[in-house]
């Protein structure tokens, strides 16, 4: 519209529209914010979508939710179904259990919501994984946005708990078996466990508060702590700008990209839509939680293939991989008259402890290993980082192979194997999956930093063999041009930082862990070509280009 | 007519009426088969059954079932099993059995109609089991609700609460039950087969039986109410789906989207 103009001069404006706009900005001085936030630069990478893709999953996830809570009842109330899916008809169940049937089969397009509603939360919290990958593998997290990747950790334990109490909350079957899982972690915790779960519950487990006390926590407390996060992440990513992939022009002092407004906004406003309509899309033709084929929760029946929506995957695969008994050795001990079950204790909490730990801590141990204090807003290329990129897929290997644990059964029935088998193959790669991932992925790395080596220095093969005059054979290597060799050779490769002395002249043994640490990271390194050695390379292509008779300008510069 | 005689040198007129063909044929034969399927019910056997059976056991089973059905280290006896072990276990296929293994898999049936029933009426003259079910209890006709809360109590902690099959230990599994004759499903509650407990009928009555038949075929015939239901496998299928065909699509518009610069 017309009105983008603070009034320094008294500014007439010459339309209706004109006139309304003006008077608005007048009071709350829109067009300078906007003014502002339109310019803030963007770099395009389909890799930086991601978090967008998770902003965008929770506000269909908030739309869809709100119509949800129109039809949803959360009480434990008992009552018969009457409502129009006949394999029910009449059978006891919950309240919240007979309105979510409502809502999928009495309720227009309520089936549609529901299915929308879920497809988007499973979206959500896989966007924001891909995200962290994204941030964690390019180096994203350093500083100045330590702070930015704890609030992003603390958004995805707030994704995971506002999915788990959703998925709790129809009161199916499948939640209930979900929910006694929990009670019993919760149960195995020594000395507060059983009160724990008393006041959680109401009472013994399953009570008739619990479905009550999660809907509270999913549609307030914790929507409303993921829009607090969001809006204090989305602040830093202002104040921090946007961090870019490493290119020619681009520094740790600038950002290279489209300015907000028009064009990023109108991509990102199209975006948004796409996403919707992908996840209407699946909706529409893809069935998520049939909560019908459940039935109503009841603490006798277990379901075969039960398993929590994927996020908590990888706590349910732990659980499963745990052996009770190990020769004689059992893990469950009574203590005091009190029972210590560690077989439920040690994987409910401890895989996931360690991997939120690390994931909260990674940048300050980076950057006390590297002793690197300075600001980065040019990414690394994950090859260009071996050690940081093998520990990432590590790390991530680790939580696939609890992940499949999940689904260890399905494995089984679907492949035609043993489902004991399945689960002694799954504890051996517990232990030895993520060394040898570590190792190969860092040597996976440190071969692509060879090749980027050899492709700056000499150039890419073209496949054009030429006989020379005396019967030799050469392939001709084609130069790159300097965009793409820049992003070959402008990395940082740093070598081990030794043990410095403080300032008492003193290396203590803390500095000597730490230097040990530098070793292991940055032992292994390909350093990028240097100038001198491009000459150099240069110069031999060059000689190589007259000897063979080519043209020179297609060989070398 | 004259239009279709027209129409009969156009190029896709071969495929349609190869099309027409196979429809046909395809159409006869199905119906040929049920036909065969509903005369093959009957629970009374003749004498001669007994006898023809005797001399399909000796020549098929007793390999391993032993002579007279008295069993040897390879398979047990198979005197008192009754009729319905019979005609499950030949009826879908899974004896005579095609290899060792963890449970016998379901295949085609090596035996038609009448052979299994002579089959069955020779393992029945050995000792008194459960016989083949009556019509009426296989009818689906029951109530579909209580069906599905016995389902849900006796049999989803195995079969999966929509019936999509579970795993078992060591490479024993309980099958997928959608395409599974109600005869089938109320013989193998009878008899318990492979892994199966037995759901005798001072377990689950008969007409408990027929509730739960019910049941499944009524859930095989609702299909799914909320689109493709990929597999009824619970949420390892929807994170699956999410994280390959979700994911997938929408990286391959961010792409798409940011594919004019670089």
């Amino acid at each position: 519209m017309s009105a983008s103009s603070t009034a320094e001069a008294p500014f007439v404006p010459k339309t209706k529209v004109g006139s309304f706009t003006n008077f608005v900005d007048e009071r709350v001085g829109g067009s300078g914010i906007l003014r502002e936030f339109g310019r803030k630069v963007f770099p395009d990478h389909w890799s930086f979508m991601f978090g967008e893709v998770a902003l965008y999953s929770f506000v269909i996830l908030l739309m869809s939710g709100t119509f949800l809570t129109f039809f949803f009842d959360p009480s434990m109330a008992e009552t018969h179904y009457q409502g129009s899916y006949t394999p029910l008809y009449n059978v006891e169940m919950s309240v919240a259990y007979s309105s979510s049937l409502n809502i999928s089969f009495d309720v227009r397009g309520g089936l549609f919501m529901r299915q929308v509603h879920h497809w988007a939360a499973l979206l959500f919290v896989a966007s924001l994984g891909v995200h962290m990958l994204r941030v964690f593998f390019t180096g994203a997290f350093r500083k100045p946005r330590e702070m930015n990747w704890v609030v992003g950790g603390v958004l995805l334990i707030l994704a995971m708990a506002a999915g788990f109490t959703g998925y709790s909350l129809p009161d199916d079957l499948l939640s209930g078996n979900g929910l006694r899982i929990i009670d019993g972690v919760i149960k195995s915790i020594p000395v507060i466990g059983t009160y724990t779960s008393f006041f959680l519950f109401g009472g013994e487990f399953p009570g008739t508060a619990i479905i009550g006390r999660l809907y509270v926590l999913h549609i307030l407390l914790v929507p409303a702590l993921i829009l607090l996060m969001i809006v204090i992440h989305l602040f830093m990513v202002v104040v921090h700008k946007h961090t870019q992939y490493p290119g020619p022009g681009r520094n740790d002092g600038n950002v290279v990209g489209y300015p907000l407004g028009p064009v990023y906004a109108a991509k990102a406003g199209g975006f948004f839509f796409i996403v919707f309509g992908v996840l209407a899309l699946m909706a529409a033709a893809f069935t998520i939680n049939p909560i019908w084929n459940y039935g109503p929760y009841d603490p006798s029946p277990v379901s075969a293939g039960t398993q929590p929506d994927w996020y908590i995957g990888f706590v349910d695969g732990a659980l499963r991989l745990m052996p009770g008994v190990i020769n004689d050795f059992h893990f469950e001990w009574v203590i005091f008259g009190r029972t210590l079950t560690l077989n439920v204790l040690l994987p409910a909490l401890v895989p996931a402890g360690i991997i939120f730990t690390v994931l909260f801590m990674y940048p300050w141990i980076e950057r006390w290993i590297t002793k690197d204090n300075r600001e980065h807003h040019v990414l690394d290329r994950p090859r260009n980082a071996p050690t940081r990129t093998a520990i990432g897929v590590a790390g991530f290997t680790w939580y696939c192979v609890m992940w499949a644990a999940a689904g260890s059964d399905l494995i089984a029935t679907h492949f035609h194997v043993s489902l004991n088998d399945v689960t002694y193959w799954l504890r051996t790669l517990f232990f030895i999956g993520p060394v040898i991932a570590f190792i190969v992925t860092k040597r996976i790395a440190l071969a692509l930093q060879r090749k980027d080596r050899e492709i700056a220095l000499h150039g890419r093969e073209t496949g054009r063999i030429v006989r020379l005059p005396h019967g030799e054979f050469i392939e001709v290597h084609a130069p790159l041009d300097e965009y793409k060799r820049y992003k070959l050779v402008g990395f940082e490769s740093p070598a081990p930082l030794p043990a410095e002395p403080n300032e008492h002249g003193v290396v203590t043994r803390k500095e000597k862990r730490r230097a040990a640490l530098s070793k292991w990271f940055f032992e292994d390194r390909v350093a990028p070509a240097t100038p001198a050695e491009l000459e150099a390379a240069h110069a031999h292509g060059h000689h190589e280009a007259i000897a063979a008779g080519e043209d020179q300008k297609s060989l070398s510069h | 007519m004259k239009a279709l005689s027209q129409k009969r040198r156009h190029p896709l007129a071969a495929i349609a009426l190869l099309l027409m063909g196979l429809l046909l044929t395809g159409g006869l034969y199905a119906v040929a088969t049920t036909v065969n399927q509903a005369k093959a019910d009957t629970t009374s056997f003749s004498a001669s059954d007994v006898e023809e059976g005797g001399k399909l056991f000796a020549a098929n089973c007793a390999t391993c079932h032993g002579m007279g059905a008295s069993g040897t280290q390879d398979g047990p006896s198979l005197v008192g099993v009754g009729a319905a072990a019979v005609d499950f276990q030949v009826g879908t296929g899974r004896m005579p059995m095609q290899m060792s293994g963890p449970q016998a898999q379901k295949k085609p049936a090596q035996f038609n109609e009448e052979q299994t029933k002579q089959l069955s009426a020779y393992v029945a003259s050995l000792g008194a089991g459960p016989a083949i079910p009556e019509e009426h209890l296989l009818d689906g006709k029951g109530d579909a609700a209580n069906g599905g809360e016995l389902f849900r109590v006796n049999c989803a902690m195995c079969h999966n609460a929509a019936a999509a099959g579970g795993a078992l230990t060591r490479g024993k599994f309980a099958p997928a039950l959608a395409g599974v004759s109600a005869e089938h499903i109320y013989e193998a509650m009878a008899t318990g087969p492979q892994n199966m407990p037995v759901f005798n009928d001072s377990n689950i009555t008969p007409e408990d039986k027929r509730d739960i038949i019910t049941f499944l075929k009524t859930i095989e015939a609702d299909g799914s109410p909320g689109g493709a239901d990929l597999g009824s496998l619970g949420p390892v299928s929807e994170g699956l789906f999410v994280w390959v065909a979700g994911l997938g699509v929408i990286i391959a518009f961010t792409i798409w989207l940011t594919s004019r610069t670089s």
